[in-house]
């Protein structure tokens, strides 16, 4: 009798230890490991890089190893036009592509939403059944429907739209379209969560006070579905940022985007404290839109109590 | 079964015309019919409620009204109008909804001057009536809170304020106290009557909860699966029920069946009972007596010749408190309810489990039903 309360005491603590330890050993660590390398300069040697810290010098081997850290690097990505204009590309790329994310999630979701109830999980499984299909072969697939005589200029030339083929592949305009397709589901599932549980009654109510049905919508339903647009735009934009394989396997070879330029200085160059420096760089940029992500969703908790 | 309600509003609509009239409206939904061929009348400043058990088609005819729904046969007039084809935010018509439907996203003076923001009223004029509504429902200072700061009374009186800044032609409220507690929604019961006396408005509630119909509405409808069974004053309704079925459905009855003799008599099993009161039934034909357990008197000893009585024993008590409840088994099995007010203040009933009882009501005190 006595044991029970113990175990319970214990079983409560394990359940906060559980999340800590994952965060410890799977973000925490290697953060430090990347902060670690980005502080250090590259070196003709394996690892590639140096002061490589050994723990049998001791502490007077740690105070070597922290008086070799330089941030040389960083100052690298500041100096180095390359850097910022990857940067902002890869920024301009994410925000343009969240945008037409919203105007083209928000119908989907709202048709969702409005359907009749026995048909919305069909509908919601339609929005999630490409993922049961390999990302890397979802992108390749489009490289085939972009490409000069792919499917897309097929069908364009067969309706007489164009005559020529267009060049889609290798553009901005196929990055977004690969965008796009690849991320509207965390675009819809959001703004429809949102959506499905608003009230009917609301519509009906504005409508019995007097306003037809197009200002309904802009006056009452968008305002109640502005926190699934956030959401669904933080969980497009934070990814998007970081994109690595939309754009190398979609774009062209002017459009750089960060995670390409990472990528570039970590294999090609093989320089690892520079790509350190751009992936810790890029955590911090990204860290405000998660923070107001998560300001977002604890006001939205308090919200619904 | 309109007859009867019909017949009781002629004398009146003589006077003025009706504010609103349904003409025969019907509404199905697939094959289920919610509300059949139904005729009705509301008049100018009435406190109307249309009452009748869930799913009898009382919120869809109310819903009928404010154009949520539209009748598959029938018209809806509103001052000789036809309103079925105006859009529900055209009609001049607001409703409460059960749910009160506030805007979560709004404030209060946000949810309240709604309605008034969709017209080209000046926003200084808008702020007055804001204020004149906070003022109406006592929420003075509440006009900046969030809906979700709210509690639920204050959420009613919000909702309310939000259907009358409009002034309606009509205030349509859909079950607007069933979401509150039992005592405040006896104060509100009040507030209500008090608010639709003061402004003069024309009221329509729906409402399952037939004591709430008796003590707000000025005329009760009684609805059961989607005709009217009677309309008529509650004190009309209560005491003059025109079927077995709404007698049973307002308040407590027993039916007494029987045959109506030659001269207001009916012949029951449990004796030859006299009536009074006028009834189209004829002699011979199968009648109900139906009594309120308030007019009957109980007895130990056997009441005089000028009343009905019948003899019983005592099988169960209901104490409540401001009365007792018994339940008095007759000579054919059959089972009277009787209610005692409790004068004496020491928590006895006069009459204990098993005693034997006389039970005596006037002529008068009964109703002959036919169906």
């Amino acid at each position: 009798m006595r044991g029970e309360p113990q175990g319970r005491k214990w079983s409560r603590r394990a359940v906060v230890l559980l999340p800590c330890v994952w965060l410890v050993v799977f973000f925490l660590t290697p953060f430090v490991i990347v902060l670690k390398i980005s502080l250090s300069q590259t070196a003709l040697a394996q690892p590639p890089y140096s002061p490589v810290f050994d723990l049998s010098a001791g502490w007077a081997g740690f105070l070597d190893f922290a008086r070799q850290l330089s941030l040389e690097s960083f100052r690298l990505l500041f100096t180095d036009l390359i850097y910022l204009l990857s940067y902002l590309k890869s920024l301009q790329v994410a925000a343009i592509s969240t945008l037409i994310l919203v105007l083209v999630g928000y119908p989907f979701a709202y048709g969702i939403a409005r359907a009749p109830r026995g048909w919305q999980p069909l509908l919601v499984m339609a929005v999630v059944l490409p993922f049961w299909t390999s990302f890397l072969i979802r992108v390749y697939a489009w490289i085939n429907i972009l490409q000069r005589d792919g499917l897309l200029n097929d069908v364009l030339m067969r309706l007489h739209i164009v005559d020529v083929p267009l060049i889609w592949l290798s553009s901005d305009t196929a990055i977004y379209i690969g965008i796009v397709y690849s991320y509207l589901p965390f675009m819809v599932l959001p703004l429809y969560a949102a959506l499905e549980k608003m009230d009917e009654s609301l519509l009906e109510a504005a409508a019995d006070l007097g306003c037809p049905r197009w200002k309904t919508f802009w006056l009452v339903v968008v305002p109640l579905s502005l926190s699934g647009a956030a959401a669904g735009a933080l969980l497009c934009f934070i990814p998007i940022v970081g994109e690595f394989v939309i754009p190398d396997l979609l774009g062209g070879s002017e459009t750089l985007m960060i995670g390409q330029t990472l990528w570039t200085e970590f294999f090609a160059n093989r320089d690892w404290p520079v790509a350190s420096a751009i992936a810790i760089t890029l955590l911090a940029l990204l860290l405000v839109p998660m923070l107001f992500y998560e300001r977002l969703q604890q006001r939205s908790l308090e919200g619904g109590r | 079964m309109a007859d009867g309600g019909q017949a009781a509003q002629e004398p009146v609509s003589i006077e003025k015309p009706p504010l609103v009239r349904f003409e025969a409206v019907t509404k199905r939904f697939g094959s289920v019919v919610a509300v059949e061929t139904l005729s009705l009348d509301i008049k100018h400043g009435e406190f109307f409620a249309l009452l009748g058990p869930s799913g009898c088609g009382k919120t869809t005819l109310l819903r009928t009204l404010a154009g949520f729904e539209a009748p598959t046969q029938g018209r809806i007039l509103l001052d000789g109008e036809d309103i079925v084809p105006v859009q529900p935010h055209r009609r001049p018509v607001n409703m409460m909804f059960q749910s009160y439907a506030l805007f979560p996203h709004l404030s209060v003076e946000g949810n309240i001057g709604f309605g008034l923001r969709q017209e080209n009223v000046a926003r200084a004029e808008i702020a007055d009536r804001i204020a004149e509504m906070l003022v109406l429902v006592r929420l003075q200072g509440f006009g900046g809170r969030r809906i979700d700061q709210l509690s639920g009374g204050q959420r009613q009186r919000v909702a309310l304020a939000r259907a009358l800044i409009k002034r309606p032609r009509v205030l349509l409220l859909d079950e607007p106290l069933a979401a509150l507690d039992k005592k405040l929604r006896a104060e509100t019961q009040f507030e209500l009557m008090e608010l639709q006396r003061k402004l003069g408005t024309t009221f329509v509630i729906v409402t399952h909860d037939q004591e709430e119909a008796m003590i707000i509405a000025d005329r009760i409808a009684v609805m059961d699966r989607g005709r009217l069974m009677q309309v008529a004053a509650p004190a009309e309704i209560y005491e003059r029920p025109n079927s077995r079925w709404v007698a049973g459905f307002i308040g407590e009855t027993t039916m007494i069946e029987g045959r109506l003799g030659s001269d207001s008599n009916i012949e029951s099993v449990l004796g030859r009972m006299r009536v009074a009161g006028s009834s189209n039934a004829r002699s011979g034909d199968k009648v109900w007596l139906a009594l309120r357990p308030e007019k009957i008197s109980m007895t130990a000893e056997r009441p005089n010749e000028g009343l009905n009585a019948v003899a019983g024993t005592v099988s169960e008590i209901g104490y409540r408190g401001d009365m007792s409840v018994y339940k008095i088994l007759l000579s054919d099995r059959s089972v009277m309810k009787v209610a005692l007010t409790n004068v004496s203040a020491r928590g006895e009933t006069p009459f204990s489990l098993h005693d034997l009882v006389w039970l005596s009501w006037p002529p008068e005190a009964g109703v002959v039903l036919t169906e």
